[in-house]
């Protein structure tokens, strides 16, 4: 008996491939190396990924599947792996500053931050069931561990053992989601699913599939009402790893929920736009109050992502190609601003010791004038205010969802964008009017880097957006 | 719908009668039991000796991370049985493929090494 077994092309999965093979080898160059061991591998591991990046893009332009269908690699996932690539690589950066002081000094973390990227290359790849599960969970358990990088520090681990629960917790609910979905079509490849659905009409038992698999999705975006563990692991885990979480991560997930939606499950629009619906929502109306009352940066920060990704999900709960180039287009925009905060919030530190909460950024125009000016535009930015990046990134999810006729879900989004713009613009006037605290030490050269980088990104973006909502469309363009 | 749950009943009416079983055997021996308490019998029970110390002591770490190690070995055996049953018609792309799972695994040992996990102290 001879068995069918052919090579499959390997070349699609090659950025996958050279990250997988890199970690392992920055793996054995940390636990060879004696002395600065941590610097030299996150030098390589920001290499790494920006090389993957760029493989990303050397690879044939057509779209290609691989591995008998489960893995695609088409326009939409060229751009959301360059998003995902750069958010990572660029938190590594921002953690140089924290290694070094001192207080990150594991080799691990630039080496598990490689494979969570790969694991989040695999889910913006992923066309079925299983490449979706093997994915999120190479990408979760790295974050679960990032999230505990301190050990010595009960905060951090408290936040990794609650994120670990809870993540297991979610994909448990997504399996399960899954295995009903492949007992009523029988197949676990999206394209599959789709035409099974067209042939034969959704039954209920599919339906409590997907929405088992929205639910686990939803818990890994941190959408409303899984959304919980959000706050605490934001504020427990050390800065770099919220910077990192904050980013990436949200891009895969997105990114992920996108292409199941609209690949495997086109037919029930109807049944799947009612959750998204929902959830989005829930997740707008829940960050834009919750945050109100936060005293800790962190933790707001943690609500202001909840309640972005409830702006993404606007618009894909339009369900349209110019609803997906309006996701593409605000979790990109969205990455540039989170990342520009976060470099704010990382150089946050007197003396030895970080400050978190917000009123330590009373009177910081006085100190120091510069970063004062950015973080106010990013936040202006976040709150949406025109002609800032942040106003188009919602402009076009919101118009997606009047040209679906979504009039509810679009107004109870802008309405919540109202009440978001008091907690962003009491930052501002913190800056601004109120008597300065005590200075902050000075910001590392990265950081300041990066900050400058994406607040002249959010204040410039109106000049010359043609590039990225050119790319977003193209992006969009492949998943129809 | 409702043949896809009748399909179901046998299995519901099986956690029915187990939970059933479960908690009359639970609450029997409080209602049916002679109940007289005395120290030798509320005593840990030790193979007939008395009992040295509590039960509840603390042990050590090491010995979890022993058995976290043992399972990762013990999950690469039980991929190379079927893997070795089917040998002859893999072909060379089986083969290399179980080769690459190796060399993932051997990383893995190689750092546990160094990070001096294997030391006992």
């Amino acid at each position: 008996m001879q068995p069918d077994v052919t090579v499959p092309n390997f070349l699609p999965a090659a950025p996958e491939i050279l990250l997988a093979v890199g970690a392992m080898a920055i793996l054995m160059v940390g636990a060879f190396r004696e002395r600065q061991a941590v610097s030299v591998a996150t030098g390589l591991a920001v290499a790494l990924i920006l090389a993957s990046a760029v493989l990303v893009w050397l690879l044939p332009r057509a779209p290609a599947e691989t591995f008998g269908g489960s893995f695609i690699l088409d326009d939409f996932a060229r751009f959301m792996k360059t998003l995902v690539a750069i958010g990572s690589a660029i938190a590594l950066i921002m953690s140089v500053e924290f290694m070094r002081s001192g207080r990150l000094t594991r080799f691990e973390y630039p080496v598990l931050i490689v494979l969570a990227t790969a694991g989040m290359f695999v889910m913006v790849s992923a066309n079925d069931l299983i490449a979706l599960y093997l994915g999120l969970e190479l990408a979760s358990l790295s974050l679960y561990v990032t999230a505990a990088i301190r050990r010595d520090s009960p905060r951090s681990t408290e936040a990794g053992v609650k994120y670990f629960v809870l993540g297991a917790l979610a994909s448990g609910l997504l399996l399960y989601g899954c295995s009903l979905i492949y007992g009523f079509t029988g197949t676990v490849n999206f394209v599959e699913i789709a035409d099974s659905v067209a042939a034969s009409g959704p039954s209920l038992g599919l339906i409590f599939g997907l929405v088992f698999l929205l639910a686990g999705l939803a818990f890994k975006l941190s959408a409303v009402p899984f959304h919980m563990w959000t706050p605490d692991v934001y504020e427990g885990a050390p800065t770099p790893v919220t910077a990192f979480f904050a980013a990436a991560p949200k891009v895969a997930a997105v990114a992920l929920l996108v292409r199941v939606v609209m690949t495997g499950f086109p037919n029930l629009t109807a049944e799947w736009q009612q959750v998204i619906v929902f959830v989005s929502i829930a997740s707008m109306v829940l960050g834009a109050f919750a945050a109100i009352g936060q005293r800790n940066i962190k933790r707001l920060m943690a609500y202001s992502s909840i309640a972005n990704v409830g702006f993404a999900l606007v618009g894909l709960a339009a369900g349209t190609e110019a609803g997906v180039s309006g996701v593409v287009i605000y979790m990109t925009i969205y990455v540039v601003m989170t990342l520009g905060t976060f470099a704010f919030i990382l150089s946050m530190r007197r003396g030895e010791q970080m400050v978190e909460t917000i009123d330590d950024l009373a009177g910081l125009a006085r100190t120091n004038p510069m970063a004062a000016f950015l973080v106010a535009m990013l936040m202006f930015s976040l709150a949406g205010i025109p002609p800032l990046a942040g106003f188009f990134a919602k402009f076009y999810v919101f118009l997606a969802a009047i040209e679906a006729e979504l009039y509810t879900l679009a107004v109870i989004g802008v309405l919540s964008t109202v009440v978001g713009a008091y907690y962003y613009l009491r930052i501002v006037k913190l800056i601004y009017f109120d008597e300065p605290a005590a200075p902050f030490e000075r910001m590392g050269p990265e950081l300041r880097a990066v900050l400058g980088v994406s607040g002249v990104l959010v204040i410039a973006f109106f000049v010359w957006p043609a590039p990225l909502v050119e790319a977003a469309g193209m992006a969009a363009r492949s998943l129809f | 719908m409702p043949e896809l749950l009748q399909d179901y009943l046998p299995i519901a009416i099986f956690i029915g009668v187990a939970a059933v079983i479960a908690l009359v055997l639970m609450a029997a021996p409080f209602a049916v039991a002679f109940r007289n308490p005395d120290p030798e019998k509320m005593s840990a029970y030790e193979c007939g000796f008395n009992a040295f110390d509590d039960a509840r002591m603390k042990f050590d770490v090491r010995f979890y991370l022993v058995a976290i190690l043992f399972i990762i070995f013990d999950l690469e055996v039980a991929f190379l049985f079927p893997w070795a049953v089917a040998f002859g018609d893999l072909g060379w792309f089986g083969f290399w493929s179980m080769m690459v799972f190796l060399g993932v695994l051997t990383v893995g040992f190689i750092y546990e090494w160094r990070k001096g996990a294997l030391e006992w102290d």
